[in-house]
């Protein structure tokens, strides 16, 4: 029973120290993030990286998704005899909710995997450990343009997906569901709303960048130098950011949206 | 007037992590312009001792002073100038592998100075010219051997004409060509260059012919130090069994185990 006690408090002590140690380095990495406004091709480089390829994922789920919920939503809307607010409910799923969502959890997958994998790799060949005795900092010529790449990319993948997957729901609701190509757009224009919707949207989408490429930085970073301390890295990428993603968007959902009723 | 000090001055060393000891009161000096090279068994903590002497690691005891400064006392800022003064060869060579030959030499320079491209190119192909490898400047490193790698990272890590160069396990794995390029460009870039070199090796012989001095150790101690030569006549049998690579002496073959034969007798009780 005590034995299984300690082993609780280790286990929980050595998740704070790690929590504290993110809380550090994460800091150490903004302190070093103004010094990327005099070499912006750091950060241009990242962005590529990071999210222009990206695009073909976000792009193909993004069409997908709207199709899908065209489909879904018009089932249950026809009944009701409300299938022209179709574009509406399908933009309003997407920018307030899936787009940001979606895109975190597969940006998680595709990018956030890579940035861990590349990161921990570095580390366990040295080539962090020789920065370091070329008196160059990691922190800030390594992790700083990612982190800041990230941060800049997921907003826009995540416009992109929300874009891509309305132009999919109004393919499906037009093409094969015979919704009004009129309707679908001025009723989409008429109730989503600028700030209530769309900035939402986007705030959700930096947070969910912020958080995602924090995790994925610093997984890399405190990776133990082996092919197997790579290897966990990258799945806890994955599984730590996604989970905070979920977690995070409720509470932003609430915060945002909860007083509506 | 030449300085006599010791470039690099380590007294009274103790380090150690998760209970074990690794150093247990060293002193070493290392003269300017030597090639001093620090010899000892696997897992002696050899590498660890360039860390120690870089500010990677800190000690938990002793001092270590580089050109006068005391290492583990530097802020940050003091410490990567003092970096900037260090080169250093690590075992795997390190390149960065998203940039090119050209690129990675080029890195220290593009990082701690405002030098015009067209100068940062010359600076460049006269390193890689020295390692004899600028024909091989627009190469990434996965293409390169595991020699070339080394003598690029060679080539990198005197981009800034350091006073103190030093190279960690430098002839691990190398073919014996390789191996013989490395050996001449080693004591050859310290001689022209007026540098000071530290070698961090177990090669007995191709250390043994280019340093100047050689320090042994062997569980957190120098076991013996001085001349190639010296040590070569040394009484100590440690020290004629590691340098001669004699398979048995004060270093056992086996590990402590318990009786062979009675071992044997034992039925594992599963």
């Amino acid at each position: 029973m005590i034995a299984t006690l300690q082993q609780l408090g280790m286990w929980a002590l050595e998740r704070l120290e790690r929590l504290g140690r993110s809380h550090l380095f994460i800091l150490r990495v903004a302190v070093g993030l103004p010094e990327l406004l005099a070499r912006p091709g750091l950060v241009v480089q990242q962005i590529f990286a990071i999210g222009v390829l990206s695009l073909p994922i976000i792009l193909v789920a993004g069409l997908f998704v709207g199709m899908v919920l065209a489909l879904q939503l018009y089932n249950t809307m026809v009944n009701f005899g409300a299938e022209q607010s179709l574009g509406p409910v399908v933009a309003l799923s997407l920018v307030r909710e899936l787009g940001p969502v979606v895109t975190a959890l597969l940006f998680a997958g595709r990018a956030g995997s890579a940035l861990a994998a590349e990161i921990g790799l570095m580390k366990a060949t040295e080539q962090l450990s020789s920065m370091e005795m070329m008196a160059v900092d990691p922190l800030r010529r390594i992790i700083a343009p990612r982190f800041a790449g990230g941060v800049f990319a997921m907003p826009m993948l995540a416009a992109m997906f929300s874009a891509i997957g309305i132009s999919g729901g109004f393919v499906v609701a037009t093409g094969l569901l015979g919704v009004d190509s009129n309707a679908y757009w001025s009723q989409m224009q008429a109730n989503v709303d600028l700030f209530d919707d769309v900035v939402n949207g986007v705030i959700k989408s930096i947070v969910f960048g912020i958080v995602v490429t924090w995790i994925a930085v610093f997984e890399g970073f405190d990776a133990l130098p082996t092919s197997e301390g790579v290897a966990r890295a990258t799945t806890r990428t994955v599984v730590n950011s996604s989970l905070a993603v979920l977690g995070l968007d409720f509470i932003l959902t609430a915060l945002m949206f909860g007083d509506n009723g | 007037m030449f300085d006599e000090t010791p470039l690099v001055e380590i007294r009274g060393l103790r380090f150690g992590y998760s209970g074990r000891t690794i150093f247990d009161g060293v002193d070493i000096d290392i003269q300017r312009g030597k090639v001093t090279a620090i010899m000892g068994p696997s897992g002696t903590g050899k590498t660890t001792l360039l860390r120690l002497i870089g500010g990677q690691e800190r000690p938990l005891g002793g001092t270590i002073r580089v050109d006068g400064a005391s290492v583990p006392d530097l802020p940050r800022r003091k410490l990567f100038e003092l970096r900037k003064r260090m080169g250093m060869l690590f075992q795997s060579g390190a390149l960065l592998t998203d940039l090119n030959v050209f690129d990675n030499v080029a890195f220290p320079l593009r990082e701690h100075t405002a030098l015009p491209e067209i100068m940062i190119r010359d600076l460049v192909l006269i390193k890689l010219q020295a390692v004899g490898l600028r024909g091989a400047r627009e190469l990434m490193p996965s293409a390169l051997s595991g020699g070339m790698a080394r003598r690029v990272a060679l080539a990198r890590a005197i981009a800034l004409d350091p006073m103190l160069m030093m190279y960690d396990e430098p002839f691990s794995g190398q073919d014996p060509i390789s191996m013989g390029v490395l050996v001449k460009l080693i004591r050859e870039l310290n001689d022209a260059l007026g540098m000071t070199t530290i070698i961090v090796s177990h090669d007995v012989n191709e250390t043994a012919d280019i340093a100047d001095y050689l320090y042994l150790l062997s569980e957190g101690k120098v076991i013996e130090h001085g001349t190639p030569k010296r040590l070569r006549q040394s009484g100590s049998e440690w020290t004629r069994q590691f340098l001669e690579g004699l398979p048995d002496g004060p270093v056992p073959f086996h590990y402590p185990a318990p009786d062979f034969a009675q071992e044997l007798l034992e039925f594992p009780v599963s």
